[in-house]
């Protein structure tokens, strides 16, 4: 093993470039690749393709097929063999192709993915990052836009993180595959080809933190991944209307930062959870559970999930009603009592 | 080196007769029948009788210790020594091994403590022994799953030119999972130097093998995944080893995985908590208590003079004394600690888990407060 430095070199200052959050996956991948000869990357066309979603586009012509290759169409294979590859000490980042086609590793993820450190007591670890391009409003048909949050979030040993911008993307990732335990790596697609002002490498937050993006006073917004945009689009409206909203990027699903969360709540006094997967003991249970629980009494008002219908994932015609979106966040939280 | 490996496959079928190189009378085997393999030298078939002599008798045991309540459960590989024990010995210090819950008595054989092996079905710890030192894998209960890390392992291995070469057991239920499939597959995809042993026990619990397969063997699967396949007889320890052996030489010299079925029988029942009389007749498991692995080898050595009565007295004394440790063991309780639940779950503490873990704390303290007043 020749290179096994995780320290990310800095070149010599350069103009930000607009970067997409593919794009800057894509810089994470291979910056990491060519730090450490144990990051391997696989799954279903990653190689000559460069992904569905071009996030490992030209890294197998650079690093060649030793080191990202296309597997057999398998997901429960391909994380099978990935915690083998983990065992022996190598770090795999490997793809799921949508969430929904992640289902057949459930067994994988639950059982070993999650478990070894535990089983074994600490003395074989899982340094493997699973990325799931995940959520939807890509237009996508059947099977392609699920959000399956809640069912990594609900099994402990997993840590699931989900970026929703691209240096936060870039950063994370790096971040993922530095971790010696396994991460659950969700890549919002629609917010693939949103763009940002970039100077690689970047170093954001660490990955266990939620981050307030947009500062307000009366009411918390909680988002991840796609709805970030939901939550900074309602504020900007809300702002026209007399109402500072504050956006806390939760970015860590689990762990789940309660200080920061904690603090913005206090702050505001209201809080609101957004989401595209279904309500029904979805993510946001949990969020206003807790978050209800450790700040009751500094809360105005319950706290409010806003998600996706509690329906299987609407065809692409229709999905435009089943996501939040900035208008459904305002009305929500006009069914709040306001004493203004 | 490629993954590009060049396409071919065999399409050989292995043969319907199993290969056999001693026959149940003990007797050496002769042409076809044998598929070409030959006999270990007595040296190694002596070896081999030690170990399933030992295992037997740490099985026996374990068996024993499980009616006494002594462990939470323990499925038994009584009878299937040949399967368990001569293919763990065709591996080396170097290579891996990813076992199954019957497969304690191929980790003792492996050099594992009895106390480590069975931590996990005392109900201590879900693992007990340090799978970098022995490099054996957690006894994997979710079937097949195993296969994949092995696959996975040994070809990151191939990857930084070890030659290193993973071998792990399945049973015949397990061959109708998926993953079973995935992991051959991939092994004869990515060429891994992997050898995948089949213990065709004839039975998943109570279901028979002509509930899980239609195919003639277990081992013609191999063929539909371009590998070799071989159809061992199971119960016979001389040729599970040969044809373990000359598999494990293969993958080391970048030849890819193979595919053996050992048939043989399970002649406990699934685990302590099964009730086989509800699904199999005893003529049955007699029939096939008549063909014992152990005595069929003894049988062979004694016949060609390979094997004492010192020695036989020597090997039973062994075996006595790894029977007498694991009873010393077992029955004393480990010294468990319920604050350590939380403590390996993750490499960086969790605020949750650290707080979860003082409420706990708290509450075994109360308990030993309300234990002292009582007293």
């Amino acid at each position: 093993m020749t290179a096994t430095t995780t320290e990310h070199v800095t070149p010599a200052a350069s103009a930000p470039t607009q970067l997409t959050m593919a794009g800057a996956l894509n810089a994470a991948l291979r910056d990491a690749m060519a730090d450490d000869d144990r990051v391997v990357v696989y799954g279903e066309d990653v190689g000559p393709l460069g992904g569905v979603f071009r996030v490992t586009d030209g890294l197998q012509s650079q690093f060649g097929e030793d080191r990202i290759w296309d597997s057999p169409l398998a997901e429960s294979g391909i994380i099978g063999t990935a915690v083998g590859m983990a065992m022996y000490g190598m770090r795999p980042v490997v793809e799921m192709q949508f969430d929904a086609f992640s289902y057949p590793a459930f067994e994988q993820m639950v059982s070993h993915v999650a478990k070894m450190r535990n089983r074994t007591k600490g003395r074989m670890t899982l340094p493997m990052v699973v990325r799931i391009p995940c959520a939807g409003a890509i237009g996508g048909v059947e099977h392609h836009s699920d959000s399956s949050e809640a069912y990594w979030t609900a099994t402990p040993g997993l840590t699931v993180v989900m970026p929703s911008n691209p240096a936060d993307a870039y950063s994370m990732l790096r971040e993922a595959i530095d971790s010696d335990d396994p991460v659950v790596f969700m890549e919002p697609k629609s917010r693939y080809w949103s763009k940002a002002p970039l100077t690689l490498p970047v170093t954001t937050a660490p990955m266990d933190r939620a981050v307030v993006v947009r500062e307000g006073t009366e009411v918390s917004l909680l988002a991840y991944g796609p709805t970030v945009r939901t939550a900074l689009e309602a504020a900007d409206a809300a702002e026209s209307e007399g109402l500072s909203i504050e956006v806390v990027d939760l970015r860590s699903l689990s762990p789940f930062d309660d200080e920061t969360v904690g603090a913005s709540v206090r702050k505001t006094s209201r809080a609101a959870v957004i989401h595209e997967a279904a309500q029904f003991g979805g993510y946001g249970a949990e969020v206003a559970a807790r978050v209800t629980e450790r700040n009751f009494h500094h809360l105005a008002a319950p706290v409010l999930r806003i998600a996706g219908f509690d329906i299987p994932y609407p065809s692409p015609k229709l999905e435009e009603h089943h996501l939040p979106t900035p208008d459904r966040v305002l009305a929500a939280l006009d069914t709040w009592e306001w004493d203004r | 080196m490629s993954l590009n490996v060049e396409h071919r496959s065999v399409r050989a079928l292995p043969s319907e007769k199993p290969i056999r190189l001693l026959d149940n009378a003990g007797h050496a085997v002769h042409g076809s029948a044998t598929g070409g393999f030959d006999l270990p030298d007595a040296e190694t078939l002596l070896e081999l009788y030690r170990r399933m002599v030992v295992a037997r008798r740490f099985d026996v045991q374990v068996t024993a210790l499980t009616k006494q309540g002594r462990l939470a459960t323990y499925p038994s590989a009584y009878g299937q020594e040949a399967c368990e024990i001569g293919a763990i010995s065709a591996i080396e210090a170097r290579d891996w091994f990813f076992p199954t819950y019957r497969d304690s008595i191929a980790l003792l054989t492996r050099g594992i403590e009895p106390g480590d092996i069975l931590q996990s079905f005392r109900g201590d710890w879900h693992n007990g022994y340090d799978q970098h030192a022995h490099r054996c894998a957690s006894q994997a209960t979710p079937l097949a799953t195993q296969a994949l890390h092995a696959v996975g392992l040994a070809h990151a291995a191939r990857l930084r030119q070890d030659p290193i070469v993973t071998m792990t057991y399945l049973g015949d239920g397990a061959t109708s999972e998926g993953d079973a499939h995935e992991a051959f597959n991939f092994a004869a995809v990515w060429q891994t130097p992997t050898v995948f042993l089949v213990q065709n026990n004839q039975f998943a619990i109570s279901v028979p093998l002509s509930r899980q397969t239609r195919a003639a063997t277990l081992a013609d699967k191999a063929v539909g995944y371009g590998m070799p396949g071989f159809h061992v007889d199971g119960n016979d320890v001389a040729a599970v080893y040969s044809v373990t052996r000359a598999a494990v030489e293969r993958a080391r010299s970048g030849g890819g995985p193979t595919l053996i079925e050992g048939l043989t029988y399970r002649i406990e029942a699934h685990t302590n908590s099964d009730d086989p009389t509800r699904y199999r007749h005893a003529r049955d498991v007699e029939h096939w208590k008549r063909r014992d692995p152990i005595e069929r080898l003894e049988k062979y050595l004694v016949s060609e003079g390979a094997l004492s009565e010192d020695v036989r007295t020597e090997i039973a004394d062994a075996a006595e004394s790894v029977a007498a440790h694991t009873r010393e063991v077992m029955t004393t309780e480990a010294e468990l600690d319920p604050l350590e639940l939380f403590d390996h779950v993750y490499g960086r503490p969790r605020a949750a888990l650290l707080e979860q873990r003082a409420r706990l704390e708290a509450e075994l303290a109360d308990a030993a407060t309300d234990a002292g007043a009582a007293r």
